[in-house]
């Protein structure tokens, strides 16, 4: 990466943040998101009831389902809003690589959740008055949780660069993220080994290994294994690379 | 300053450009031509990087396109069709983005900046959002992000669609003023624009170039091009004398009242309007003819475009 590709992707990054400021969608997503991931934990995660200091099983445990939704309304805009209006052309025609807007414009994205995600600092004070928790389980399920969701905002790139139209690539991103999520959730895997033969049980096993839950859940209880952030940042890599072929493939 | 060499593109089994070779050195301003879907945006497109070709081969400035498209677009300018603009932005946040993906920073930006709103008259919606601009507005915010970083070469498909005339009159004189130091290609369906603006013209047709030439050069290849129109009175049997002056190839009746006439006289190879129109005039004057009208036809661009295009439409489709 050259400084001049530095100074493109900083561009692009500049511009696409602004853009989401600009836009009343995010400010509705990240009031939802804080209601959802708040309101799950004290109702449905009985987050004062369990009586345990810990955010793990009554907070994280939620988040994957609300990013199934919410990471792919952040993401949408991202390349389907540059096929529509067809600034594409323009942002293609200029004198920058294709890898600096698809990280300046994935950054952007990544950026705006993060400060979401920051936003649901009230539990961990709520958490911290109450009781005393282990604060490596609440650091490492921020992680998982972010990673969690910079997995959909790629997933949602992904899709994006192949639609001209915000509500397909929603769509289509919110079906992937959803089967990326289930094909990790333990239910489901038992459901799958139960109904191959147990010779097959292997291949079951290969493909929960790539969901996203697989290896949010490890993470999420505090055990912060660089395979699981390995994984998180490779998915994002090979969903940018698809990215880059839906775009490429646009222009042929 | 651009060599295209047999440019091809096909999409599935559509081929929309089929071996487009053409040059534009700087100081020319080259009129690209031709009817709705006959290539002119596809060619373009390839020109600036946008759309990768199946064969052939593009330099710009001496780059090569395909290989290194990086450096290669650094010296064009491109003003896509519609003007697409990113609505979410005001005018100066707009052209100071697209100045930062040229390269630009600090002074030297906002410099760059000062100077397009200047140029495109666009000082008093420096602020304002693009949503809210009309079209004439929208379009030179869009001109004015290719000329931001004051380009060698500059592509603008259909510059003057949807402008109204007034806007149309200052494009065109902006093109034909930065003509002088910039190789420039510009599409239109407008006849005259080419005619106004352009040292050169291209007509495509099917995705082929059908014609090549100076405005001038291409009035010369219409049907009535070098004709002489000489309207008569009291003029009987003008027309077998007529056929008989030296020079005349031929000669058709334009239009018959009572004992009005008009002619056309086609010149013969070799012979020359001004000539012909003299001999005429003499004709008339010697048998006591009513002179009425004489002109000299230098061909109308939009004959030409017509007999160019259209003979290939009505043509059987032949793959």
């Amino acid at each position: 990466m050259t400084k001049r590709d530095l100074h493109n992707t900083l561009a692009v990054f500049k511009r696409e943040f602004l853009a989401y400021f600009n836009s009343p969608v995010l400010y509705v997503i990240v009031v939802i998101f804080l209601l959802a991931s708040q309101g799950f934990a004290f109702f449905f995660g009985q987050f004062l009831d369990t009586n345990n200091a810990s955010l793990t099983q009554p907070f994280f445990f939620w988040h994957p389902w609300i990013y199934v939704v919410l990471a792919p309304a952040v993401g949408m805009r991202l390349w389907s809003e540059e096929h529509r209006l067809g600034t594409i052309e323009l942002l293609m025609t200029m004198p920058l690589s294709p890898w600096s807007a698809i990280v300046g414009k994935f950054l952007a994205a990544a950026v705006v959740w993060l400060i979401g995600l920051a936003l649901t600092f009230p539990i961990v004070m709520t958490v911290n008055f109450l009781g005393e928790p282990d604060s490596g389980p609440i650091i490492t399920g921020y992680l998982a949780s972010y990673l969690y969701a910079l997995g959909c905002l790629a997933v949602t790139s992904a899709a994006s660069a192949y639609t001209r139209s915000q509500v397909v690539c929603f769509i289509l991103s919110v079906a992937l993220c959803l089967v990326f999520t289930l094909i990790g959730y333990p239910g489901i895997i038992d459901v799958a080994v139960r109904a191959m033969p147990s010779s097959m049980e292997w291949v079951v096993r290969f493909i929960s290994y790539l969901s996203f839950m697989d290896h949010f859940f490890e993470m999420s209880k505090g055990i912060l294994v660089i395979r699981d952030v390995v994984y998180f940042l490779s998915m994002i890599v090979v969903a940018l690379v698809v990215t880059s072929l839906g775009l490429r493939a646009k222009r042929a | 300053m651009i060599q295209v060499q047999n440019l091809r593109k096909e999409f599935g089994s559509k081929v929309a450009v089929d071996g487009v070779s053409f040059a534009v050195e700087k100081g020319e301003v080259l009129g690209f031509l031709g009817p709705n879907g006959a290539g002119k945006s596809t060619t373009m497109r390839m020109v600036t990087g946008y759309f990768r070709p199946t064969a052939g081969s593009i330099s710009v400035g001496g780059v090569d396109m395909l290989e290194n498209p990086e450096q290669a677009k650094q010296s064009i300018g491109y003003l896509p069709e519609n003007a697409p603009l990113y609505s979410d932005m005001t005018v100066a946040s707009f052209l100071a983005f697209t100045a930062e993906l040229r390269g630009l920073s600090g002074v030297a930006k906002s410099k760059a900046l000062d100077r397009v709103l200047e140029l495109c008259f666009l000082e008093n919606v420096r602020n304002q959002s693009v949503d809210t601009l009309s079209k004439g507005y929208r379009h030179r915010t869009c001109f004015a992000q290719s000329i931001i970083h004051d380009p060698d070469v500059l592509i603008l498909d259909e510059p003057t669609d949807g402008l109204d005339p007034n806007q149309k009159h200052e494009v065109r004189s902006m093109i034909r003023r930065m003509g002088e130091n910039k190789a420039i290609i510009f599409s239109t369906h407008i006849l005259e624009e080419v005619e106004a603006a352009c040292s050169r013209a291209i007509i495509i047709d099917r995705g082929k170039v059908v014609a090549d030439g100076t405005p001038d050069e291409l009035k010369q290849r219409g049907p009535t091009a070098g004709s002489v129109l000489v309207g008569l009175s009291k003029a009987a049997g003008a027309k077998a004398e007529v056929e008989k002056v030296k020079g005349v190839s031929r000669s058709e009746i334009v239009k018959e009242s009572g004992d009005q006439l008009v002619l056309r006289a086609f010149a013969s190879n070799g012979t020359k309007r001004s000539d012909l129109a003299r001999e005429l005039a003499q004709l008339a004057q010697s048998k006591s003819w009513v002179l009425e009208e004489l002109h000299q036809e230098e061909g109308k661009l939009d004959e030409v475009f017509r007999s160019i295009t259209r003979s290939e439409v009505e043509a059987p489709a032949a793959a």
